[in-house]
């Protein structure tokens, strides 16, 4: 165990090398540079062109690239990313800011998908082809093709201007901070209502798929036939030997759809005015932010590769039969 | 298989040699809603290739001062790449200052066949917002264009974008998937750790950051999903060729002496594309969606050439106004998108013979 953990660690090392190369040269590859584009609206040329080079000298920009980017390691290290190119705030507080709305919002709609999905996966695989089985999977198959954003306009276009039932834009209402500490926390519940459905319906089908695949296969196991052959009753059999079973594969699913919640988000949260990473992201791309936009690129892939490898050890943790010594 | 194998056998007299394709595209008509989905996909096509004669501010066919014309319909060859230096079009219909509609004279004899939808997608048609009515089925956007032809002209986008944005992703998928699984050794150590590396960021941050800096296009948008999306084909492939290099046929043909390009390209490539193939059809669907939010964002398609997304962002930017032209553009692209899907998960069920057997 040890020294698998050992060895995954290494060639995440390599890969976090690798992430750290992209998220930099990306930028540098594209032409112009923001010292640039922030002193283009300058008429004159002499002021311009002294105003550049103050900015470059600010920005580490008059540097070599090699420099540059050892720089911007040296400083990630100690988890400084610098000042925003926008208005100088500090990187890390900018995606502090962020970070809770995506993140509230990513956890809740993996609670919901999991509430749902879990019984309907359950009920259809113990009715392998049956009427709810097949109109379910049909249902969600065809929720499944509606990207969210799609589903978002409509909803938003339905649900929030034509019958006005819930709010669409940002987090909260205005007055806000007015409201009594419950109307607080009702406000907040209901701008998240419409974000939260959108995140999450998507997924329902995949999970039930999922799971209900996975439980079949375990049913066949020769464990369940013992714990049937032993009179225990149908309910027992299934919620507790083989439904606790079949939940070990989830847990590498939860890995793989990270990213889309985080790469997703940016229209999303746009179209909601979400306050989240998604919507930061967009708006540093807009104001040529560099900075920012390293920062969120390594960060979000950090988080990918830091939870897929602690999906993987969580894996060889509930299930004994796997070994990581090869 | 077995089972078709002596069916062939007994009906036919000598066995009849079907390729495996041949076979494929048997199983394939077997699954209604793919045959559905393969349908809208046809459908979609058609619109999109057919779209100068669907919806054009000129006529198809026209009497229009004593001569003939027919500027719609060289519109629609124009959509064949590099005809517009052969075939031009007529001396006052190529102008842009000329306005059919209003040089047209009953009286003079003029008449004209005219499209289906008689606008076009740039044309200023009426007053802007307008909802649904008999001239304009779906109303007009805020410069007054007919909504309904400017989704006619999106499809064109669409289809433009996810096949050739895919065309790119599999070539360098391919390319470098063969490379990784045929040669082994450090060429597959870096290019298995580029992928992984690759994969670790959301892709359309990527595309975001990448696309952010050249000037928006529906070309760069192509090439940057191509760019990005090559990782999955390439570790499919990749799999594939590592599992398919062992077989036998693989053994019996470098035993023959093949060379290993030609026994990639000749032995090994084919029989890996199937399960390439299925990602590429799910793949064509998220570039389509890609595209469309692109567009939404404001770094795909640029005013005033219409594409789904640039439709949804004008109905977007009016939701108090016109709400009208959410639900077209949302229905164009969830119908695109399921159709490939479910063309897809066809693809997949059909290709693997294994699945067939458990199934029967």
């Amino acid at each position: 165990m040890l020294s698998y953990i050992l060895r995954r660690l290494v060639t995440g090392l390599v890969t976090l090398f690798g992430i750290s190369v992209i998220s930099f040269f990306i930028i540098q590859l594209v032409p112009g540079d923001p010292a640039q584009i922030q002193t283009s609206q300058i008429a004159d040329a002499a002021v311009s062109e002294r105003v550049y080079q103050q900015l470059r000298e600010l920005y580490g920009l008059d540097k070599p690239i090699p420099v540059q980017y050892a720089n911007w390691v040296g400083k990630l290290v100690v988890g400084d990313f610098g000042s925003s190119f926008h208005d100088g705030r500090r990187v890390s507080a900018k995606i502090g800011e962020a970070l809770w709305p995506t993140l509230s919002v990513a956890l809740l709609s993996f609670m919901l998908t999991l509430i749902i999905s879990t019984p309907i996966g359950i009920y259809s695989a113990l009715r392998q082809g049956g009427g709810f089985d097949r109109s379910v999977s049909t249902g969600l198959y065809m929720l499944y093709s509606v990207p969210n954003y799609v589903a978002g306009m409509l909803l938003i276009l339905y649900l929030g201007v034509k019958w006005d039932l819930l709010p669409f834009r940002g987090m909260r209402s205005d007055g806000y901070d007015e409201m009594t500490t419950l109307g607080q926390m009702w406000d907040l519940a209901q701008h998240y209502v419409l974000i939260t459905f959108c995140f999450t319906f998507g997924n329902l089908a995949y999970y039930s798929r999922f799971i209900r695949q996975n439980l079949l296969e375990v049913v066949r196991q020769d464990y369940i036939r013992t714990a049937r052959a032993k009179g225990l009753g149908e309910r027992s059999v299934v919620l507790k030997h083989a439904f606790t079973n079949s939940l070990i594969p989830l847990i590498s699913l939860i890995g793989l759809t990270l990213p889309f919640v985080l790469g997703g988000s940016v229209i999303l949260e746009y179209m909601f005015n979400w306050p989240g990473l998604g919507r930061l992201y967009f708006e540093s791309v807009l104001q040529r932010d560099y900075p920012t936009i390293m920062a969120l690129n390594f960060i979000t892939a950090l988080l990918v590769l830091g939870i897929t490898f602690i999906a993987d050890l969580t894996y060889g943790l509930v299930d004994p039969r796997i070994s990581y010594e090869k | 298989m077995a089972t078709e194998a002596t069916t062939n056998t007994t009906t036919g007299g000598a066995p009849v040699a079907r390729s495996y394709w041949h076979i494929t595209w048997r199983r394939f008509r077997g699954h209604r809603l793919g045959m559905v989905g393969l349908c809208v996909v046809a459908v979609l096509f058609l619109v999109a290739f057919l779209s100068p004669i669907l919806a054009n501010e000129q006529p198809i066919l026209c009497r229009f001062d004593g001569g003939f014309y027919y500027p719609a319909v060289v519109d629609l060859v124009h959509q064949v790449p590099g005809t517009s230096l052969i075939i031009k079009k007529q001396r006052p219909y190529r102008l842009a200052t000329f306005d059919f509609k209003r040089e047209f004279d009953p009286e003079r004899g003029d008449w004209a066949l005219w499209t289906p939808v008689r606008y076009g997608p740039r044309e200023i048609a009426a007053e802007p917002l307008a909802g649904p009515s008999s001239r304009h089925w779906l109303g007009t956007d805020q410069s007054g264009r007919d909504v309904l032809s400017r989704m006619v002209h999106g499809t064109v986008v669409s289809m433009k974008v996810g096949f050739l944005s895919m065309g790119i992703a599999v070539i360098l998928g391919l390319v470098f998937g063969c490379i990784a699984g045929y040669a082994g050794g450090i060429a597959d150590l870096v290019i298995s750790r580029f992928i992984e590396v690759v994969q670790c960021f959301p892709a359309f941050f990527l595309i975001l950051a990448v696309l952010a800096w050249f000037p928006p296009s529906i070309e760069n948008v192509m090439i940057v999903i191509g760019l990005t999306r090559w990782v999955g084909i390439a570790r499919f492939a990749r799999g594939e060729i590592l599992r398919i290099r062992e077989t036998d046929y693989a053994l019996a043909a470098r035993s023959l002496g093949v060379r290993p390009a030609q026994l990639v390209l000749r032995h090994l490539l084919p029989n890996a594309l199937a399960p390439v193939l299925v990602s590429v059809t799910f793949g064509i669907a998220v570039s389509i969606l890609i595209e469309a939010g692109l567009s939404w964002l404001g770094f795909g398609v640029q005013p005033p050439d219409a594409s789904w997304g640039t439709i949804l962002r004008s109905g977007y930017e009016n939701l108090f106004t016109a709400g009208h032209m959410i639900p077209p553009a949302c229905v164009a692209i969830f119908l695109a998108v399921l159709s490939f899907n479910l063309v897809g998960d066809t693809l997949r069920d059909v290709i693997d013979p294994r699945l067939q057997a458990e199934r029967a």
